[in-house]
């Protein structure tokens, strides 16, 4: 059928590339919420990413707008060169937790401390995906994994790390957030978590974070579906969701 | 009434949207598409009620809605 109001299509800043990602990865749906915020606020034409190493390594293919690729871990280091010297651009960096949360830990660290003006999208999905499901900083306890084939044991390794929480006590103001993208409803409201970031970048207020709680469900072992219900059962209690951190609240006492 | 489009070239039948759908309008075909897996495909259209949902959750954009009539705006901001 034809005609109608269109009431949902690909975002401009999305190119059509079909993605490489595995049957029901909520990658893509990540790529699409920055996407879709790109295109609201009518910044694509300014802004430059930054991707991982990791499975989004070939971000660059999939969104419209100017793109680099950083080495392990260090997309921060980048970014924070770019808007340094470039301060009108918008720049983003998009990482997985083995990029950002692994490797990358002090890159962010230093970044989100320094309160770098730009916005990190952050794909905290559990387990190292590219490179065959390895166990991640960010790995729940008792998740099996190919480098923990008897889950992973807390007395050994420790707890997972939570990132959002970790930036969110930094005296330095900042928007940390988390959402999560297992649902429609919860991805809608993550939605909103990106745009506040990337309306505080455009601002110029402060160093923006949105953690994504994705699925994986290839190295999971599950189906997308079951993955889904995963984050709901075990992830999001262990990674509460919402604002963990506003500009105003600059005494770095973290926001309810 | 309202249309889903999906593009079946770009599906990789995850399923999600069928799962969301609150009308049951979508299924998974019974033909593989180029890519070599089952893609979703609209079952009874008349069902559908623009809620958006299976586009909203599926990772590959391969869906398109278009709308006839009134609708709620709850995609907005």
């Amino acid at each position: 059928m034809t005609g109608g109001e269109v009431v949902f299509s690909r975002p401009e800043s999305l190119r059509r590339t079909p993605t490489h990602y595995c049957p029901g990865c909520t990658h893509g749906t990540a790529h699409r919420l920055v996407a879709e915020v790109l295109d609201e606020l009518g910044i694509r034409e300014r802004t430059v990413g930054v991707a991982p190493v990791g499975c989004a390594v070939f971000a660059y293919n999939y969104f419209n707008c100017d793109f680099l690729e950083a080495a392990h871990g260090r997309a921060p280091a980048f970014a924070t060169g770019v808007k340094r010297v470039r301060p009108e651009l918008i720049v983003f960096t998009y990482q997985g937790d083995g990029d950002l949360a692994s490797i990358g830990l002090a890159e962010i660290l230093h970044a989100a401390n320094r309160g770098e003006k730009f916005t990190v999208v952050f794909v905290n999905n559990a387990i190292y995906g590219m490179t065959g499901g390895q166990m991640a900083p960010t790995t729940l306890p008792g998740q099996v994994t190919t480098t923990c084939p008897g889950g992973r044991d807390v007395e050994q390794v420790g707890y997972p790390l939570r990132v959002a929480e970790l930036l969110a006590t930094l005296r330095t103001p900042g928007y940390i957030a988390r959402g999560s993208l297992h649902g429609p409803e919860s991805i809608i409201a993550s939605k909103r978590l990106v745009r506040r970031a990337f309306e505080h970048q455009v601002a110029g207020t402060c160093f923006g974070l949105v953690e994504l709680l994705s699925t994986c469900p290839t190295n999971w072992g599950l189906t997308p579906m079951a993955a889904c219900q995963w984050v709901v059962d075990r992830m999001i209690p262990y990674y509460p969701l919402g604002e963990l951190k506003r500009p105003e609240s600059a005494t770095g006492q973290v926001a309810s | 009434m309202s249309a889903v489009t999906i593009d079946s070239t770009r599906c990789k039948g995850c399923e999600l949207c069928c799962r969301v759908c609150p009308q049951g309008v979508l299924r998974v075909a019974k033909q593989i598409n180029t890519k070599g897996y089952f893609p979703a495909e609209v079952g009874d259209g008349t069902l559908c009620m623009g809620c958006c949902m299976c586009a909203v959750v599926c990772p590959d954009v391969a869906i398109e809605v278009r709308v006839h009539g009134v609708h709620y705006d709850f995609l907005g901001q």
